[in-house]
């Protein structure tokens, strides 16, 4: 840089210099999974499998027919296109969860049979092995279909599904899915917080602290946002006295028949295979 | 222009007798008494003072102000002689904050969402969503995400959605106040080709005249008490009620500014006060926005930077300021400012970077931490352990006219009271650097000499100040030495 004594006008200096970047574009598109038959199906329809699929595993505590659940519907996804890779990078919470909430059936689940080791209240035993197995089985079976069924559905089509197929009220399904939109605007709102605070000299309060005012002052501009929001589409009619029209239609069809029976089978072979091998063990009993 | 199905429309007519507002909870009346008859198909501009109730008409005529648990009314507002709520769909609202206005994630559902609120049939929303995105000339799309838009094309989003309303009376609330100046253009045009296709009636309301001037027919003043005290073509009111327009920071046309202007500094070539040398910034690894950027930030002048949208410029003064770390490179400090520590400002600790650089970040409400004015100043001061707080308080209070709002909660300030309270809240913890993100981002008049005095007082004083703006005045007044960023960077500043 040279030096600008005696000149009467000031110069524009140019600075910096477009970056390599290293990879461009195509970051969301080619996260997205390219299924096949799930994206004729219904986003509704697909909760509704999926609360299909679950609901009869949350009745029985055994090992079998968690594994049969699990199997097909490994096999099933892995029809539909999902690649054990995206399932891996989808399911990683899942993944985490299922082990914990086995080891603590190991240690602490109703003691049974031989005893293998024990420490003050903790007794690995025959029975509390196969609870173990059992319950790491089920959490997986639950959360895989929850997490799956769901990979590639855009949130407008769901709330289109709620509102024409399930007939929830627009007024509330439309004002949820325009509330999360403002979720994006929430992290960035986050991140200019903290580095507000930083600038001004109160960022080195414990992270306890900190977090409690900045999740405050948060819910402060998160209250605005969100009347500003509802003026916005108040002012476009939104809450009219009007019957509502829909801009995309959302139907069902053989497709979501298919997937419902689909879902319907594999519950019933999950639990029709643990009676029938005599591992059935109702929750109740 | 394909205008198959949208064209003219029935312009709307507005009669306002003896009309008023207070919103709930409130003693005085937002707006009271307001008399104001427009013609079917007029084009208005509105202007007047902060608190003068502009907004509130253009709500209420939206149908937005809610019901009787929002506030209450007198007089008679009409729109064609009824009540607006009785008339749902015969105005479409433009509001300032592009962010808070989209309502769907893709593109033309979001321009769709009026007409479906209305009832319209499947195919004709979808042909008049076409038109509506052909008109404010958003030529993208219909599935492009509405979370990629710029803050112009934002806005004509808004307006997209607004007229495939088709409605007789467009409202516009300070639809550019959040606009650098080529999203003012894209969106001032593409009003203006609006009203030549449809033929609706037009009320804006905006602080900078010189935007609408030409575009609307008539320009009707409001006082302070929201009654009108002006009305008439533009160039006759621009004339007749100056001293008034003046008062209210209404940006007259051609009215000088006198704040003086830049000065060129002798600039030691290696003795900046705050220094970026071979940076490369960006919010996040491996998503770096510029590299190689070298900036020297002198002691006792005013440095302005400016570059197109989403250059990195406020990437850039954050990461001068400490807040952010470069991606590469290094911001080194000189020893009279880093005082004892280390030079890279990002490693000082928050109470060491508060007396060294302030910066006053772009969205005010984003920097508000305590309830009262006064106590916003606190801050800096208490976590300096400065005892004599108040004596340092009052002083920055009295020079920035925030002494009367001392007690005052800071979200309930205007726009321009926000922004003079952010600015004394950096300045009373006495830092040898200011960093300012667009400080005179839709700001009145007033305000903006007001910032651009203090700017200069600040230089005087020794204090180096480094701006990152859109505004040409503003680099005209204090670019005392001056960058533009980016490849295209100069096209760009030329435009600015």
């Amino acid at each position: 840089m040279t030096g600008r004594v005696g000149r009467a006008q000031p110069v524009t200096t140019i600075v910096g210099r477009p970056p390599i970047s290293p990879s461009e574009e195509g970051t969301d598109a080619s996260r997205r999974p390219r299924l096949r038959f799930l994206p004729r199906v219904n986003p509704v329809t697909r909760l509704a499998a999926a609360i299909l699929v679950t609901t009869p595993l949350l009745f029985t505590i055994d090992w079998l027919s968690a594994a049969i659940a699990l199997v097909l519907q490994l096999a099933l996804f892995l029809a539909a296109g999902v690649r054990p890779s995206a399932m891996l990078r989808r399911c990683w919470p899942i993944l985490v969860a299922a082990p914990l909430a086995g080891v603590s059936m190991l240690l602490y689940g109703r003691p049974a049979g031989t005893e293998y080791w024990s420490f003050w209240l903790a007794r690995i035993t025959d029975g509390s092995i196969e609870l173990a197995i059992a319950v790491t089985l089920r959490v997986l079976a639950i959360g895989l279909p929850a997490v799956l069924l769901f990979l590639d559905v855009d949130p407008t089509e769901l709330a289109d599904g709620l509102a024409q197929v399930w007939r929830l009220p627009s007024r509330f399904v439309l004002g949820a899915l325009a509330g999360a939109r403002l979720i994006g605007l929430f992290l960035d709102d986050w991140r200019a917080m903290a580095m507000s605070r930083r600038a001004r000299g109160i960022g080195d309060h414990g992270a306890v602290r900190r977090f409690a005012t900045m999740a405050f002052a948060l819910l402060v501009l998160a209250i605005r946002r969100g009347s500003k929001l509802a003026t916005a589409m108040e002012a476009r009619g939104f809450g009219a006295r009007t019957a509502r029209s829909w801009a995309r239609p959302s139907t069902v069809g053989a497709a979501d028949a298919v997937l419902l029976a689909i879902a319907l089978a594999v519950a019933a072979c999950a639990i029709g295979g643990a009676i029938l091998a005599g591992t059935f063990h109702p929750v109740w009993s | 222009m394909s205008g198959t199905v949208s064209g003219r429309v029935a312009p709307a007519g507005v009669e306002a007798r003896g009309w008023g507002w207070r919103h709930a909870g409130r003693r005085r009346w937002a707006i009271d008494g307001l008399d104001l008859s427009i013609a079917p198909g007029e084009r208005v501009l509105l202007v007047g003072p902060s608190g003068s109730g502009k907004s509130t008409v253009l709500h209420a005529l939206a149908g937005v102000n809610g019901g009787a648990e929002e506030g209450e009314s007198v007089g008679e507002l009409l729109i064609d002689g009824l009540h607006p709520a009785d008339r749902r769909g015969r105005s479409g609202l433009v509001l300032q904050d592009p962010d808070s206005q989209v309502v769907l994630s893709r593109l033309g559902d979001d321009v769709a969402f009026g007409c479906e609120n209305l009832g319209v049939e499947r195919s004709e929303i979808w042909a008049r969503v076409r038109d509506a995105l052909d008109a404010v000339g958003l030529q993208l799309p219909l599935d492009h995400p509405t979370s990629r838009l710029s803050g112009g094309q934002k806005q004509r989003l808004a307006l997209a959605g607004a007229i495939a309303m088709q409605p007789g009376l467009l409202l516009l609330d300070e639809p550019t106040a959040n606009l650098d100046p080529a999203g003012v253009a894209e969106v001032r045009d593409a009003v203006s080709r609006v009203l030549d296709r449809t033929g609706a009636t037009l009320v804006v309301v905006e602080h900078r005249v010189d935007v609408w001037h030409r575009l609307v027919e008539r320009m009707v003043v409001l006082g302070r008490d929201g009654r009108v005290i002006a009305d008439g073509r533009p160039a006759e009111v621009l004339v007749s009620a100056r001293s008034e327009l003046l008062a209210a920071g209404v940006w007259v046309p051609g009215e000088p500014l006198e704040v003086g202007s830049a000065r060129a500094v002798a600039m030691p070539d290696d003795d900046p006060l705050l220094l970026g040398h071979e940076l490369t910034i960006g919010r996040s690894a491996g998503r770096p926005l510029l590299a190689e950027i070298e900036l020297a930030v002198p002691a006792g002048a005013s440095t302005v930077l400016t570059g197109p949208n989403g250059a990195g410029k406020s990437t850039l003064a954050l990461t001068m300021g400490g807040l952010i770390r470069p991606l590469a490179g290094r911001v080194a400090a000189a020893p009279s400012l880093a005082r004892g520590l280390g030079a890279d400002p990002a490693r000082w600790r928050s109470r060491e970077l508060l007396s060294r650089i302030g910066t006053v970040f772009q969205e005010p409400e984003h920097q508000f931490v305590a309830r009262t004015v006064r106590a916003e100043l606190g801050v800096a001061l208490h976590a300096l352990g400065a005892k004599d707080s108040a004596a340092r308080i009052d002083p920055v209070l009295e020079r920035l006219r925030l002494d009367h709002l001392a007690e005052a909660n800071p979200f309930t300030l205007s726009g321009g009271e926000q922004r003079r309270l952010t600015v004394a809240s950096v300045l009373v913890a006495r830092p040898g650097v200011v960093i300012l993100d667009e400080p005179t981002f839709g700001q009145d008049r007033l305000t903006w000499i007001e910032l651009v005095r203090l700017v200069r007082e600040l230089t005087d004083d020794g204090v180096a100040v480094l701006s990152v703006t859109h505004d040409s005045a503003y680099r005209e007044a204090l670019g005392d030495v001056r960058y533009a960023l980016g490849a295209d960077a100069l096209a760009a500043g030329r435009a600015a």
